[in-house]
């Protein structure tokens, strides 16, 4: 870890500056805003899943009390506006590429989930909007619903552009030599898995508010997005094909993504749009009913996986054959997430010589399923780390020894895996010992012995897991099917007295980016963290910028913003070289200072700022005055956090309550920028992930009907849920950038699913259990305890 | 929610003709049900008398039973002295029900009204031989509940009070809905001087119901071991996402297990 020199330096846990509006209720969010004349939009939507529109009536809608619009999607088709558009594409084990079926702003002739919007309804009020949406008649000829991804290519066709309902059928790695791999094996472990469908339950719903100004013909759109350039470039450029300049995007504060905010939905296209039909401001703001049945949902696989073993329990082999639900349209980065992101993770922190895997990626009648925290990589630390505790539970090892004997040995960095990815650098068993003695695993079977005098089931289980973030770098995204670049920028503009205005391309939604990106310039200038301000999320303020999501805000926009103050501290020194009458050569920067090497003369930072715009005794003839400089970075390869989580949970035989009872979790992120903020993101993604593998789960029923529609179906973790987290850190400094960091945003809900759920069987392995499915509620878990019974007394 | 009207009177029978002056009225307590019905379209009443200026939520003991108001809030019941001495059981129910905020607006008399089948009062009102004082009658609880959201409460009838028997034990057990945290299962079981009642919430099709076999069981033994060898049926209980028929039964027998101690 970083020495601390400063007390706000890199390294130093600053308490988070944006917090005292945040927790004094004073955020200013989307729907806080509101403009003179603004009218509300609702959207009608569709209650059954699949079904041709046969005609829809909004007659008696249109002179409803307070109505000013009442559009459908043969408005949107006359005005000839695109529909949000898929960032990422993949090649098809055919030859063909990923099928990309229009996804029209308002339904056009088909409804393809249940709140597939039909029609839009513009009203002085919400609730003269909803009333007026009441009497639209809309005539279905209802078709039969594809729910069952596993089997949706037997299902009725969704697009006439997607046959057999597979938008691309995907593969990657060497399918013959993982085949001849598995075919020599001395063991070959099996293991179906299904991975969860999730609903991201930001705290903020999504929001929009447009405006129109015909005199400059130019629209404001304010919405909930974690990447507002990115909003601009789609509506701008594929929606509405109007010069970006026209639209001015901000995200002011968000409460919240966790990725359901990164794509363009159709309600803020729509608020755009009507913002200029109807010549008013249109604000649309979701209720907690539509969050849960129109934000893109998260995960949802289907995985068979098969784990080759020489004699020697070494790993030779592994196929993984996915197949994944997508939803009924393709949402941006649907695609890049059930494969790039999650067949090049495979190979986890292993050793792998032969590995192939293929992904079916496949249309339902529910909504959209893209990236959800960690998206792509949670899946593959599932289905991996599931099938290396069941293969060494069937050779009779300890979990922790069988994945000891298959780590990539710590001198063998930079290790080429055979899915892809190069891992730059990486230690994993300082992690794996250190998460062991957190939990003090060596004692664990007396805890065992102890909790069964209780008649309580105690169990322990691990996950050692590795991820990718940071996305990067953009050649590579190019060469994958990306349609995006994968830099970050930053502008540092040095102020005439010396405070600082950052102006990054990355959004912060909750992630404490005000506070870790000023102790970054702050510990570089040698300044109080109070004169650095950071600005995000708005288009015409910020550079032209990529976001935040898949944990690379840090990584990618932390670096942007240490290369912009690297290029300011080079002209401070041509500007003290002139002021003292030095060579620029001898000028050393430390602490805030420009000193004349061996000599007592310097000058302070505030001093050459000031010169720089009261440029009476500057160099002009050579350098222009002002300081401020931009920074584009472009990494030159993902960063790979690794860490080891192990969990512990007493089970409850007569109820079948599991009980999270201790967890450890011991990660290496590189250096830390802000250990506390650091460890409140990995508190976060467990707490999230203890939520996916003990409570939270998606179900539509078989007519495509959501049943958890709601928190009294939808169980998110609370409190009460959670146990009190011992957090520990190993540091192997990222070799590619300059800060040597990694990213932890998403660590916590990657590595903890399994870790979990790995300890349930572990718990009810003396009955024989050897598997249990996500979300392990209590009447799943009390089953398998019946079921085992039963069994026994045969 | 659809627009309507909104009157606060200051007694009863003003209440009352307010609310029949209204082509369709309702009584609104502490809101915490009404209100998410109203805005979600579900119901469109002419008008809401909101009953909460009434003078309906004293608590005070009558000897052999306790008598609360409809409009005490499940926070002020949690909280009584009175409660706490007299029947711990009720101050322990109330003071599982919802959070902070839902205990601090919803009421006795709106969750007895409202009788969801996974309201954790219901049983109590079952359980300790409860009587409901309406504005005409008062009814007894065995006569009171009468089906899943339904009561014997006519069209306009208010709930002023309950009174609640003094068991010379009793304990209430709740094993949650991980979600909404309403009863998945609750059981309330009181001991009195001529037998124990049980009273299941959460679990029944048609709402809150007795438990003959169990009771009859802890009448001759109060004691968990006397429900060992009794076999709970699943027949008409719920089942929907989060729990079976069979693992109700289960928990069912579970939860009384634990009540009785
Ligand atoms: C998040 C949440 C969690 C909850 N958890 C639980 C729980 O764990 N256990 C539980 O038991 N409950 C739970 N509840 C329900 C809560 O107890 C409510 O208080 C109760 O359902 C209704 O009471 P209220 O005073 O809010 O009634 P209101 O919502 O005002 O009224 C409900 C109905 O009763 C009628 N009514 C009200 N008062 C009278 C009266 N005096 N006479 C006749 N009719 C009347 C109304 O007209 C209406 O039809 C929860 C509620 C919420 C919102």
């Amino acid at each position: 870890m970083n020495e601390v020199t400063k007390i706000d330096g890199i390294g130093s846990s600053v308490r988070r500056t944006e917090d005292k509006k945040f927790l004094t209720g004073k955020g200013r969010y989307t729907d806080d805003i509101n403009r003179p004349g603004q009218v509300q939009a609702y959207f009608l939507r569709s209650d059954v899943a699949h079904a041709e529109i046969k005609s829809i009536d909004t007659k008696a809608a249109q002179s409803a009390p307070g109505v000013v619009g009442v559009f459908t999607g043969s408005d949107i088709a006359a005005d000839k506006v695109g529909g949000p558009i898929c960032g990422w594409v993949v090649p098809c084990r055919d030859g063909s590429s990923t099928k990309e079926p229009p996804h029209p702003l308002l339904a056009q002739g088909k409804v393809r989930f249940v709140g597939d919007a039909v029609a839009v309804v513009v009203a002085e009020t919400m609730e003269q909007a909803k009333s007026a949406a009441e009497l639209i008649d809309v005539d279905y000829n209802e078709l039969t619903p594809v729910v069952d991804f596993v089997n949706a290519d037997k299902g009725a066709q969704i697009h006439e552009e997607v046959p057999n309902n597979c938008y691309f059928d995907w593969e990657l790695g060497d399918e013959s030599a993982t085949n001849k791999a598995i075919k020599s094996a001395a063991k070959v472990v099996k293991l179906s898995v299904r991975n969860n469908r999730l609903v991201p339950n930001a705290m903020e719903p999504r929001s929009a508010l447009a405006e129109y100004d015909s005199l400059d013909e130019s629209y404001t759109l304010h919405t909930t997005s974690q990447n507002p350039h990115l909003t601009r470039l789609v509506l701008a450029a594929f929606m509405f094909a109007i010069p970006e300049s026209k639209l001015r995007v901000i995200a002011p504060d968000v409460g919240g993504g966790f990725g359901s905010k990164i794509y363009v939905y159709i309600e803020e296209a729509v608020c755009v749009w009507a913002s200029k039909k109807i010549g008013r401001p249109v604000k649309w703001t979701a209720d907690r009913t539509q969050a849960f049945l129109t934000d893109c949902h998260g995960r949802d696989h289907a995985n068979d996986v098969q784990l080759a073993l020489d004699d020697n329990n070494k790993i030779i082999g592994l196929r993984v054959d996915t197949v994944c639900n997508l939803g009924a349209y393709l949402s941006a980065f649907s695609v890049v997430v059930p494969t790039i992101l999650h067949g090049t993770l495979l190979s986890g922190q292993y050793d792998i010589p032969a590995i192939y895997t293929n992904v079916k990626g496949m249309a339902t009648n529910t909504v959209n399923v893209d990236a959800y925290r960690g998206a792509g990589r949670p899946e593959a630390t599932y289905l991996l780390e599931r099938t290396m505790e069941t293969a060494a539970r069937e050779v009779g090892m300890d979990p922790a020894e069988f994945r000891r004997i298959n780590f990539i040995p710590k001198d063998a960095f930079p290790y080429q895996t055979q899915v892809a990815l190069q891992y730059d650098i990486g230690d994993y068993e300082p992690h794996l010992d250190k998460a062991m003695e957190m939990i003090d695993y060596s004692n664990f079977e007396k805890r065992r012995a102890e909790a069964a005098k209780r008649g309580m089931y105690r169990g322990i289980g691990m996950s050692s897991y590795i991820e990718a973030c940071g996305l990067a770098p953009s050649a590579v995204v190019g060469a994958l099917g990306g349609r995006v670049g994968q830099w970050e920028s930053a502008s540092v503009r040095v102020n005439p007295t010396g405070t600082i205005s950052v102006f990054t391309g990355s959004h912060s939604h909750g992630q404490g980016h005000a506070t870790t990106f000023a102790q970054i310039v702050a510990d570089k200038l040698g300044i109080p963290i109070e004169n650095v301000e950071v600005i995000h999320g708005d288009t015409d303020k910020t550079p032209f910028g990529m976001g935040s999501y898949g944990s690379r805000s840090l990584a990618s926009g932390g670096s942007a913003i240490s290369k912009a103050v690297d290029k300011i501290i080079n002209k401070s020194k041509k500007i003290a070289a002139h002021l003292l009458e030095a060579s620029e050569d001898d000028i050393d920067f430390k602490d805030g200072k420009f000193v004349v090497g061996g000599t007592d003369k310097e000058k302070a930072f505030g001093e050459i700022a000031l010169a720089a715009y009261v440029p009476h005794n500057y160099p002009l003839e050579t350098l222009e005055p002002g300081l401020e400089e931009n920074a584009f970075y472009d990494p030159t390869n993902f960063v790979f956090p690794s860490g080891t989580h192990i969990a512990e949970v007493e089970i409850d035989p007569a109820t079948g309550v599991v009980e999270v009872v201790d967890w450890a979790a011991c990660d290496d992120f590189g250096n830390l920028v802000n250990p506390m903020i650091v460890e409140g993101q990995v508190h976060g993604g467990i707490a999230q992930g203890i939520g996916q593998a003990l409570l939270e789960d998606a179900h539509y029923d078989e007519n495509g009907q959501l049943l958890t529609a709601s928190y009294m179906d939808y169980c998110m973790p609370r409190a009460d849920d959670l146990p009190s987290f011992k957090v520990g850190y190993t540091n192997t400094p990222c070799t590619h950038n300059d800060l040597g960091v990694k990213g932890c945003g998403e660590a916590g809900a990657i590595a903890s699913p399994p870790a979990l759920i790995n300890a349930v069987i572990d718990a009810l392995s003396p009955l024989g259990v050897t598997d249990m499915s996500m979300p392990a509620t209590p009447q799943k878990v009390w089953k398998a305890i019946q079921e085992s019974q039963s069994v026994a007394a045969e | 929610m659809y627009s309507t009207k909104y009157i606060k009177p200051n007694s009863t029978s003003e209440a009352l003709e307010a609310v029949k002056s209204m082509g369709e009225g309702k009584f609104l307590a502490g809101g915490m049900t009404l209100i998410p019905t109203l805005k979600q379209r579900l119901a469109s009443p002419d008008g809401l008398v909101d009953i909460s200026g009434c003078d309906l939520d004293s608590i005070s003991d009558e000897g052999d039973a306790i008598k609360i108001g409809a409009m005490t809030k499940h926070a002020s019941v949690a909280e009584s002295d009175l409660v706490k001495k007299a029947v711990p059981a009720l101050a322990k129910l109330a003071d599982g029900i919802g959070d902070r905020q839902v205990r601090n607006r919803g009421t006795l008399g709106g969750s007895v009204a409202n009788n969801d089948p996974s309201a954790c009062y219901p049983s109590a009102v079952l359980a300790l031989k409860a009587i409901v004082h309406t504005n005409t009658r008062s009814i007894e609880a065995d006569e009171f509940f009468t089906g899943m959201f339904e009561t014997a409460l006519e069209e306009n009838e208010m709930i002023e009070a309950i009174s609640f028997s003094k068991p010379t034990k009793a304990n209430y057990v709740k094993f949650p809905n991980p979600a909404s945290r309403y009863a998945m299962v609750g059981v309330f079981v009181a001991q009195f001087n001529d037998g124990v009642r049980v009273a299941v919430t959460g679990a029944g099709e048609g709402g809150v119901f007795r438990h003959a076999e169990m009771e009859a069981a802890l009448s001759s033994n109060y004691n968990a071991d006397a429900l060992s060898a009794l076999e709970i049926s699943s027949e008409g209980l719920i089942s929907d996402l989060h729990a079976s028929p069979e693992y109700r039964a289960n928990l069912i027998k579970e939860m009384t297990k634990r009540a009785v101690v």
